[in-house]
């Protein structure tokens, strides 16, 4: 079967971004995507666009038509591809997918989200879409709840503290501090975190991701194409995804995503990549919780010993296992619907090099790992630097 | 926004009784209700059963930023209870204190209100109280 490669990217600045509506967003990243990669709009095949709640946060559907209109590739295939908070990384593997079965020789893989139009409450409700809207959201959960009865357990089992998680999130400004374009370019302090106010307790305010205004655009093509432009190119080694029950009453444990162990499995089965090869990696980190239960489940600590990692600086960028460079879903914001398209181009910024005042050292090996609702969706991607003696 | 009362009503048997489905041929408990049951699959009997009143608390949280739709009510309390049957559900815990709200925690299931807004109707739904 062909090797599929990332051959470009494109992104907005993630934010508060009043001036520009949805289409505006997704455009702006696709267009980038598109030079910088290099390529001319007849080239593409085919557009997949992760998107999860335009309809209740701006009352737009059918976002496939809408992306190819705005960016005038009518009549090529256009596809919404929607899975809660993993909508982008399930859009990258969809479109994956379609040059692999060698249905397609080049196609754009984007996802964007518009958060700012309404009122935050209505935010909260729109992305409670991603649980079980008949057991959890109407009895009065939030996605913050639902990740703090998480939290709360994770504590009880195995010593997890408040200031551990508080560290995940220093550790997420630290990075996004130096990206360029994230939504929170500062540091902040274990201290401000800890008096944050309490959201649903034991997670605050500066425990979860924000709300964001964005979009990101990554280039695929087959390695044989990338190879004849001439173009940087990372490989994707690996795509995975698995799924869990909708509710989290239902799950045997919650303190493990399930999901997440199955979906990274078999990414390490597809790469032959193990997971003490990864040099660093982009993680969901909706929660500073979830961030300790992917590098757990990912299978690169054992449970109960991520969050004295993060404690210890192991996951910062000079660290051992950097967790989240780019700023993650906390400092970087989370544009629900590019997240998972953003962590790939950070795999590309990072593998070619091109990460500037965040780049880590010389790496070669990198994991995304996108979720949706509480885990009912897991995606991993595994990407590599072309090696040289090929 | 206001959703059709039919929504709501449907729903009266899970959320007031806490039916749920039970399987005959391997005999596990199920809420919400199953269709198929994952264990037997096409071989299972599936039928409705009534979930047990009392449990535990699994796991808590004190929510304080909510969605548009319990604006009024916030704060409150909500927690993953396993049942006397080893069912887990989601549930609003009422009338009981801060300190009474713990992982262990035995507890009971009341009726109670749960929102005027939505639904046309006044919905209910199943809370638990810490049995005193
Ligand atoms: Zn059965």
């Amino acid at each position: 079967m062909r090797d599929v490669v990332i051959i470009g990217t494109g992104q907005t600045k993630f934010g508060e971004k009043w001036e520009k509506s949805l289409k505006a967003l997704m455009a702006e990243a696709g267009v980038k995507a598109v030079k910088n990669s290099k390529i001319k709009g007849e080239e593409i095949d085919a557009l997949y666009t992760g998107c999860m709640a335009s309809g209740r946060l701006v009352g737009q559907e059918h976002i496939g038509a809408l992306v190819a209109d705005q960016v005038g590739l009518n009549p090529i295939p256009s596809t919404r591809v929607e899975a809660a908070c993993a909508s982008g990384g399930t859009a990258l593997r969809t479109a994956y997918l379609s040059i692999k079965s060698g249905e397609h020789d080049l196609v754009v893989a984007g996802g964007g989200e518009k958060m700012g139009d309404v009122p935050t409450e209505r935010v909260n409700y729109a992305l409670g879409g991603a649980g079980d809207q008949e057991t959890e959201i109407f009895n009065g959960a939030t996605f913050a709840a639902l990740y703090a009865l998480m939290a709360r357990k994770h504590m009880e089992k195995y010593g997890t503290t408040e200031k551990q998680l508080a560290e995940v999130s220093v550790k997420n400004h630290e990075n996004g501090a130096k990206n360029p374009y994230a939504q929170y370019q500062r540091e902040i302090s274990v201290e401000s975190v800890m008096n944050s106010p309490e959201i649903a307790s034991p997670l605050k305010l500066f425990d979860c991701s924000p709300i964001t205004d964005g979009a990101a655009s990554v280039v695929l093509t087959t390695k044989e194409k990338a190879e004849e432009k001439g173009k940087d190119y990372i490989e994707i080694k690996a795509s995975a995804q698995a799924s869990d029950t909708l509710n989290l009453a239902n799950r045997k444990s919650i303190t493990e995503i399930k999901a997440t162990q199955q979906a990274s499995r078999k990414a390490y089965e597809q790469s032959g990549i193990k997971p003490e090869q990864v040099d660093f990696a982009e993680v969901h980190d909706c929660f500073t919780i979830a961030e300790i239960l992917a590098m757990e489940d990912l299978g690169f600590y054992e449970k109960g010993e991520a969050a004295k990692a993060v404690e210890q600086g192991k996951t910062k960028l000079e660290g051992e296992l950097p967790i989240n460079p780019s700023g993650g879903l906390k400092a970087k914001g989370h544009p629900v619907g590019a997240t998972g398209i953003a962590q790939a181009i950070e795999a590309y910024k990072q593998l070619t090099g091109k990460a500037k005042e965040r780049q880590i050292e010389n790496p070669k090996t990198a994991l995304t790992h996108n979720i949706g609702g509480t885990g009912a969706t897991a995606v991993v991607h595994m990407f590599q630097k072309p090696s040289k003696e090929e | 926004m206001q959703e059709a009362i039919p929504l709501n009503w449907r729903k009266y048997p899970e959320r007031y009784r806490l039916e749920g489905t039970h399987c005959e041929e391997c005999g596990q408990d199920f809420y919400p209700k199953k269709n198929i049951c994952p264990n037997c699959r096409r071989k299972g009997k599936l039928e409705d059963k009534q979930m047990p009143r009392e449990g535990k608390i699994i796991s808590y949280s004190k929510v304080k930023a909510s969605h548009k739709d319990f604006k009024d009510e916030t704060p409150y309390y909500v927690a993953l209870i396993e049942l006397k049957n080893g069912v887990t559900i989601f549930s609003q815990v009422v009338d009981s204190l801060d300190n009474e709200v713990e992982i262990g925690a035995e507890v009971e299931k009341v009726f109670r209100k749960l929102n005027d807004k939505k639904y046309g109707v006044i919905a209910y739904s199943h809370k638990f109280r810490v049995k005193k």
